[in-house]
């Protein structure tokens, strides 16, 4: 009843994203499926963010998202009571919480959703980090079912012929890995399906990400954060495909009515690392509040940032050195480039970089990024430090003030230009 | 002994040892990090591999570069490089381990003034066909990628006269573990922890003519009749570079047997096959060992190794030495304890930094656990 007598703020329900309604509506559906595989006969593969989704799509397997898992975790703010349990496992307290939360729901069906559903095997791509390699090797001795590691070298200065070949070769074992594990062959003419839907989801994707660079930004960050989910979970299918041109004519009408992710925007700020998962309304709050959006981020860019090496026409063939080059997977060198690209297309003012405790790829080498883009760019940047989804890492006075000092910086700056 | 001071010596001034080494030969100097730094092509190259251990506390410069939460390994040995410490080093290079060191290479690559910079990007995973193939051909890659950056020819006879040096060197090691195994008391664990460690950083031909003595004298000597009552312990872990530690195990009553460390065992385990092309045979090396918690080769391939060490040689209790923000390890730690509980083996976990907890605490949880034994 409280919500019926709740008067609506017009300014407020302007800018909300009205697709977010059916993204809820597709996630929740998603969860059943996948929570209820048991009873359809449906394999159910847990996989790693980066990994490649679209073998999975193509047997008709389930993809589960542990990361996912811990976004849900970390937003619903059960990340330190699950990482206290994980410690009571043995777990050192300085790991990264994604996958202690995890590790510690699945003998206890905790979490927001009750547990993810009994993997029938892994699938686990080092792409992103080390720690995913430890995690799944944790959780096929738990859940006692096979694991496949799709090992991508971490290419430092350069994608190497040798590590085109190892990847290309291990594309196949992965293949042989599915069609043992499913009890049936490869099916090479839906691959070519799935390759060019998953090209266009993350093509749209992009397209969803450009539209920011419309001032005001029809959409910040923060939304990026949450409509990311398809692109995680669902690449490779029709339904991420038709979201995301829904959600993209939505930017586009905003752009066309002018409407902004915040009512004033005076400050257009570029976000580093993954969100801090159970603030994410307060940090928009806050910045907002200082007129000051997040246009952009290295995070979720990074489910098409490396569409530049893959062929629609021939994914099979080029999706090992798609999957090897992503954003996290390259020299700090490299990604401080790809910030400075970013600082111009979207042009920003300033950065936020959250460094993070829980991701050590991620995190190490900010410093140095700090500085090259700092440099190159001449704006001025915040380094946070918190945790994704461990909220007792989180000093609210602490970022509090930093948050103020950093906006006072550029207001100094705008004053003077 | 007069051959365990000369080692004793050089470990405790590692940095002067290689000045004057590098000014007497006139050969150059690479450093590593990591056990799975070949070795044996840098020596055939005519270098010496010279392994960095990082230093204890004083940590300023590093500190503009790496956050509080990476682990005292990585920040002090970057801290050595930023603050000249090492510029005796012609250069150095990275073998692909974990998202610290992987960092730390390009933190280094791109604020390191001298040497030169060689990322190794080895496979994660050592235990299929397409990972010994990547490997071979990476090993393949670095050997000349290090003939151009020291300028020298790597022949395969060169290569092979490495090889064999580095298999003489090894089993001298294994037998002076067999040895000390069999009569703990016949040697300090901090003498050994010297040898292990020279056997990183010391001219390898002049260290097994030393070590050789060494193990000859020790076969010599005669039992002194003291009945030996301590308690036997094997350490588990990455780096140990503390030679306290074994002094107070020994005094609370116990006695290191053998180990699964990097700066130890894992660093001198398994021969190469003869019969095979020498880079097959380096590669071959790395994949049958046993792993690094950084690297994959099976689901329970450490615990499983552990458990077989701990009943070979013995030992009645395993001590787990955990560098704190060591991920590989850290995330290994909970299935270690479990494997050795299921076979009631106690264990203790020992968290360290760069430097040991307090004495005091550290002796009073040594006596603890070793009087449980």
């Amino acid at each position: 009843m409280a919500e019926e007598m709740k008067v609506l703020d017009p300014e407020k329900e302007k800018r909300k994203i009205q697709s977010a309604k059916k993204m809820k509506e597709i996630m929740t559906a998603y969860y059943i499926e996948a929570k209820t595989a048991g009873e359809t006969g449906k394999k159910v593969a847990w996989i790693t963010s980066g990994g490649p989704v679209e073998p999975l799509i193509v047997m008709d397997v389930i993809p589960v998202y542990p990361e996912n898992h811990g976004a849900m975790i970390g937003a619903s703010r059960m990340g330190a009571a699950l990482y206290e349990k994980a410690e009571a496992m043995g777990y050192a307290s300085d790991l990264c919480s994604y996958a202690c939360s995890d590790i510690a729901c699945a003998p206890i069906n905790g979490g927001p959703i009750g547990g993810l559903p009994r993997p029938d095997m892994l699938i686990c791509c080092n792409n992103i980090c080390g720690t995913v390699l430890k995690w799944y090797e944790i959780q096929a001795r738990y859940f006692n079912v096979p694991l496949f590691i799709l090992d991508t070298p971490f290419c430092h200065t350069e994608y190497t012929e040798e590590m085109r070949k190892y990847v290309r070769r291990q594309i196949d074992e992965y293949l042989r890995f599915l069609e043992e594990h499913c009890g049936k062959k490869y099916d090479y003419d839906r691959m070519k399906e799935v390759g060019k839907l998953s090209v266009t989801g993350q093509k749209l994707w992009q397209a969803v990400l450009d539209t920011t660079m419309h001032k005001p930004a029809p959409m910040s960050a923060f939304d990026a954060f949450f409509h990311l989910a398809l692109i995680v979970t669902l690449r490779g299918t029709q339904q991420a495909v038709d979201y995301y041109e829904m959600l993209l004519a939505e930017m586009k009408q905003r752009i066309t009515d002018d409407i902004g992710a915040i009512p004033n925007e005076r400050y257009r700020l570029l976000w580093d690392n993954l969100p801090v998962w159970y603030r994410t309304k307060w940090l928009s709050e806050k910045f907002a509040a200082q007129d000051a959006c997040l246009v952009a981020d290295t995070y979720t860019s990074a489910w098409c940032g490396s569409l530049k090496y893959v062929d629609e026409n021939n994914f099979l063939e080029t999706m090992a050195e798609c999957y090897t080059r992503i954003y996290l997977n390259i020299g700090v060198d490299e990604m401080a480039r790809t910030v400075t690209a970013m600082v111009d297309k979207y042009d920003v003012d300033g950065i936020v970089m959250h460094s993070n405790r829980s991701c050590k790829p991620y995190s190490l080498g900010q410093y140095d990024i700090q500085r090259i883009v700092e440099k190159q760019k001449g704006i001025p940047s915040l380094m946070l430090e918190a945790d994704m989804t461990d909220e007792r890492k989180f000093s609210e006075s602490q970022i509090e003030t930093r948050i103020d000092a950093f906006i006072e910086i550029l207001q100094e700056k705008k004053r003077k230009t | 002994m007069k051959n365990l001071d000369e080692i004793r010596e050089v470990v405790r001034d590692p940095y002067g040892y290689a000045k004057k080494y590098k000014a007497k030969t006139h050969q150059k100097i690479v450093g590593y990090f990591c056990s799975y730094a070949p070795e044996e092509i840098i020596w055939a190259a005519g270098a010496l591999p010279f392994r960095i251990f990082g230093r204890k506390g004083n940590i300023h410069l590093a500190d503009q570069h790496l956050q509080s939460y990476c682990c005292s390994l990585v920040r002090s040995v970057l801290e050595e490089a930023l603050s000249g410490e090492l510029n005796f080093l012609d250069g150095a290079i990275f073998p692909h381990t974990c998202d610290s060191i992987q960092r730390l290479s390009d933190i280094w690559r791109l604020n390191v003034p001298f040497g030169f910079h060689t990322d190794v990007v080895l496979p994660v995973k050592l235990n299929t066909d397409s990972a010994r193939e990547y490997m071979v051909s990476v090993l393949r890659v670095f050997r000349a990628d290090l003939e151009k950056k020291l300028d020298v020819t790597i022949t395969d006879d060169a290569l092979k006269a490495s090889m064999t040096l580095y298999d003489q060197l090894r089993s001298t090691l294994r037998k002076l573990y067999e040895i000390r195994a069999k009569r703990p008391d016949i040697i300090s664990g901090s003498d050994v922890y010297h040898i292990v460690k020279a056997a990183v950083i010391m001219d390898r031909e002049h260290l097994l003519t030393l070590l050789s003595g060494v193990v000859k004298e020790l076969k010599q000597k005669k039992p002194d009749g003291v009945k030996f009552d301590r308690k036997r312990v094997v350490i588990s872990g990455g780096v140990c570079d503390f030679p306290d530690i074994y002094q107070l195990i020994e005094e609370a009553g116990g006695s290191v047997v053998w180990d699964d460390l990097c700066t130890g065992m894992r660093s001198f385990e398994g021969d190469f096959d003869k019969t095979a092309d020498p880079i097959e045979a380096v590669a071959g090396r790395y994949l049958d060992r046993v792993v690094c918690p950084a690297k994959h080769s099976g689901l329970t391939s450490r615990a499983d190794h552990l458990v077989r060490m701990v009943r070979e040689k013995a030992a009645q209790g395993v001590i787990i030495l955990l560098l704190k923000f060591c991920d590989p390890h850290a995330f290994d730690y909970p299935y270690l304890k479990n494997a050795l509980d299921r076979e009631g083996v106690p264990s203790l976990l020992l968290e360290v930094e760069d430097q040991l907890p307090p004495e005091g605490q550290l002796k009073t949880r040594f006596e603890a656990f070793l009087e449980m034994l």
